[in-house]
């Protein structure tokens, strides 16, 4: 089950602070994870933005729907973005 | 009579489902501010208008088809109970992400009344919310409520009596894409085929639904129809094929569209509602500051740690007072015998011996309440992910540990939030490090009798001992146990809030409680047991006859050198008394193995009883100690009897040394095998000797 992924879609790993995302869908084979990930409102269209980086430099928090989230780099790289102008 | 209607009360981790469980019950559950203090399902009857009703506290879910284990219960108890209705309970400013919860309940074709709680956070942040346009929206009434104060909540009791009795089928409806409509159909027409008149419309819609998500519960519920199972991953497929996305994100999508066009409507925001994270966010620039954040924790904890040692002597003084007088008023009370003897040096010595450490134990678990009531604690989990996943664990394993500080039997029972069973499994055995409250008495104890002037700063370094052991243990763990895997990190970070005071003094009251009924109890018991055995046999065959030798040293002319060889003999007749009592016989028989440590009998009769509960260490030096009367008279005891190299291997050891028996109980039924707690036994008992052997060779060089 591969989420569509275009050239111009990142990875949310990529994101920069201060960025924002739209996302594009959840690259994985992990149906519990993209379930886990969707019921926090991990969907396609919603925006994301990076928050602050943990102190060692993972994991990293985000706010999606006025919420603050935590994702490790490696959940955050099956994440795909588009990046929002 | 009618039966009891059964109301379960669900939302998202964190929405206060407690807080309005206990408002509507009048009970007192524990309330947190990290996800899932609920760890069981509470349920509690009540009566409103004549009507009894069950009221349910669900564990938190995110949803109730992502079959991660912290949701299990909360999932479970949707899969296989038939609540007559369900309060949904929203965290009125964070309606966008907990609508989704809220369109899966629709789908479970059960009368609900959905419930916006914290509703005057809301309103302080500026939120209008049209209730009339969200419960036809719904299918619900829409009750605003605040589960501290109790507003709503009479409302609330009223709508769950109005709608007990109304006939009225839930109307709503969440619409799919047409395809999706069309799937759905398809499987239900299947299902109804395979089990016919088992079910109704809407829960053959709610497994159709489950079954095109993917859920391999139910799917496994229905392998006996391979069929069936075929053509399920044939509809997944093809909608993937036609939509290029799968069926389960289209059906989250859908959620969240129809969350968003509902609020669209229903909802007036303004301006300053983008500012209500302010203060989270202030505070995180703070707590979670690249380089103050951890230096940060470091310093919480010891502030944590020294608190509960130098503020807690105050009260023990007094404590203390209180026990010295009672025990000269019972002495002077009891005529002299053997009961005298089993009161006053038995039960008044072990249970005074261990009440005095009660403002410790409390004070500990104030900054425990303080800890997960504002919401710090997943922040730590947060900063400590990364060092942990080094370590082979998971940042949400802080979580466990911490709690593990107050007693590793709920420990335990927290390590179901990680979701990788060989991931818990080690969490699990790690648990048992963590120094739970029972040992905090021996640490007082003993770094007050050898450590005075940095006592304090001691217990901190024993409870970060306690976390390296843990670590170390983890790492171990993790190469000897086969298997590899370990769970993601996903997990909300809460918006941070002021504990209650009234759950705070909730915390403390339950710990004091928790601690007097175990003094009373286990203590208690002990304590005679133990003064039994150390009094018993009482026709010692002495090595030389004391009593002889005393008469001859009375009659001697007054002098110091007389009454020196009186006390000496007497002291020393006191003491082969005691070598050659019950209690006695078995220390020296097992001396040998912990020898190498630099303990005496003394030490090795506290860990054996200490099996039972750690708390039962400080009672047995207590009754050993009885003789010497005095409130500080056991620290000066203790302080004689050994270097202070012995006594830091002796806390060492104590931090170590085997769960107690509770908590071997809880390992062997949370992994399902007494082979698990058999491997924590022996391996606790390896290590804690192996790392006080270490520290009794490094304390003689250095001490």
């Amino acid at each position: 089950m591969r989420a569509r992924s275009d050239e111009t879609s990142i990875t949310l790993a990529e994101l920069a602070p201060g960025q924002q995302g739209e996302i594009v869908g959840i690259d994985t084979d992990d149906g519990k994870l993209k379930r886990r990930m969707a019921s926090l409102g991990v969907v396609p269209g919603a925006a994301i933005t990076l928050d602050r980086t943990a102190p060692l430099g993972d994991p990293r928090m985000y706010t999606l729907m006025n919420a603050n989230l935590g994702f490790r780099n490696t959940e955050a790289q099956i994440i795909q973005i588009r990046l929002k102008v | 009579m009618t039966s009891p209607i059964t109301v379960a009360l669900v939302g998202n981790p964190n929405v206060g489902v407690t807080s309005l469980f206990n408002a509507l019950t009048g009970s007192n559950n524990p309330v947190a501010n990290y996800p899932r203090v609920t760890t069981s399902i509470s349920s509690r009857e009540i009566t409103h208008d004549g009507r009894v009703m069950r009221v349910v506290d669900v564990p938190g879910i995110f949803s109730v088809n992502s079959q991660s284990p912290d949701e299990k219960i909360g999932q479970d108890y949707f899969n296989d109970q038939h609540p007559d209705i369900i309060v949904n309970v929203l965290d009125a400013g964070h309606l966008d992400r907990h609508l989704f919860l809220s369109t899966q309940l629709i789908e479970t074709g059960i009368k609900r009344i959905t419930v916006l709680n914290m509703i005057d956070e809301a309103r302080r942040n500026g939120i209008v919310i049209d209730t009339k346009l969200m419960a036809d929206a719904l299918g619900s009434p829409v009750i605003a409520t605040n589960g501290l104060t109790k507003e709503g909540v009479d409302d609330l009791k009223a709508a769950i009596a109005q709608l007990a009795s109304s006939q009225e089928e839930p109307l709503a409806r969440l619409r799919y894409d047409q395809h999706l409509e069309d799937a759905i159909a398809r499987v239900q027409d299947h299902l109804d085929r395979l089990h016919p008149q088992k079910m109704t419309a809407s829960r053959s819609r709610w497994l159709a639904i489950k079954l095109l998500e993917g859920d391999d519960d139910i799917i496994r519920q229905e392998s006996d129809h391979p069929e069936f199972v075929s053509e399920i991953s044939q509809e997944r497929s093809n909608l993937e094929h036609t939509h290029d996305q799968d069926a389960a994100t289209m059906l989250a999508s859908a959620r969240f569209a129809f969350a968003h066009g509902l609020l669209l409507e229903a909802r007036q925001q303004e301006e300053n509602a983008q500012d209500r994270f302010k203060l989270t966010r202030t505070l995180d620039n703070f707590f979670l500051n690249r380089t103050l954040g951890l230096p940060l924790l470091l310093a919480i904890m010891w502030i944590m740690f020294e608190t509960t040692f130098s503020l807690g002597a105050i009260p023990t003084e007094w404590i203390k007072a209180a026990v010295d007088w009672s025990t000269k008023f019972v002495d002077g009370l009891l005529p002299e015998g053997m009961f005298h003897d089993m009161v006053v040096n038995g039960v008044m010595a072990g249970v005074g011996g261990t009440i005095v450490f009660l403002p410790n134990i409390v004070i500990l678990f104030f900054f425990m309440a303080i800890l997960s009531g504002t919401g710090y604690l997943s922040r730590a989990s947060f900063l400590m992910d990364r060092i942990m996943h080094r370590f082979g664990l998971h940042g949400t394993t802080l979580i466990p540990m911490v709690a593990g500080f107050g007693c590793n039997v709920p420990a335990v029972m927290a390590t179901n939030i990680i979701s990788n069973k060989r991931a818990r499994l080690i969490a699990i055995l790690i648990s048992p490090f963590m120094s739970c409250s029972a040992r905090l008495p021996t640490f007082i104890l003993f770094s007050g009798a050898f450590f005075s002037r940095f006592a304090g700063t001691v217990v901190f370094a024993m409870y970060m001992a306690s976390i390296a052991a843990a670590m170390i243990s983890a790492i171990l763990l993790n190469r000897i146990i086969p298997g590899s895997g370990s769970d993601a990190f996903v997990m909300e970070l809460p918006p941070y809030r002021i504990p209650t005071l009234h759950s705070v003094l909730h915390h403390m009251w339950d710990s004091a409680q928790g601690f007097v009924a175990k003094v009373t109890g286990v203590i208690l018991a002990g304590s005679i047991v133990i003064w039994f055995l150390q009094e018993f046999p009482r026709d010692v065959a002495y090595s030389q006859d004391y009593n002889a030798a005393i008469s001859t040293a009375a009659e001697q002319p007054e002098s110091d050198a007389r009454t020196e060889t009186l006390r000496s003999l007497s002291a020393a007749q006191a003491q082969e008394k005691l070598e050659k009592s019950y209690l006695g016989r078995a220390s020296i028989a097992v001396t040998p193995m912990v020898k190498p440590l630099g303990f005496s009998w003394h030490e090795s009769s506290a860990i054996m009883t200490g099996f039972v509960a750690k708390e039962v260490v400080v009672a047995t030096y207590a009754v050993i100690y009885a003789q010497e009367k005095g409130s500080s008279a056991l620290t000066e005891a203790i302080a004689k009897a050994m270097p202070a190299s012995t006594a830091l291997a002796f806390m060492i050891f104590t931090l170590l040394y085997a769960p107690c028996m509770s908590t071997l109980t809880i390992i062997a039924r949370e992994t399902g095998s007494w082979k698990w707690a058999g491997v924590s036994l022996a391996y606790s008992l390896s290590f804690a000797w192996m790392l006080a052997f270490l520290f009794n060779k490094i304390g003689t060089m250095l001490l």
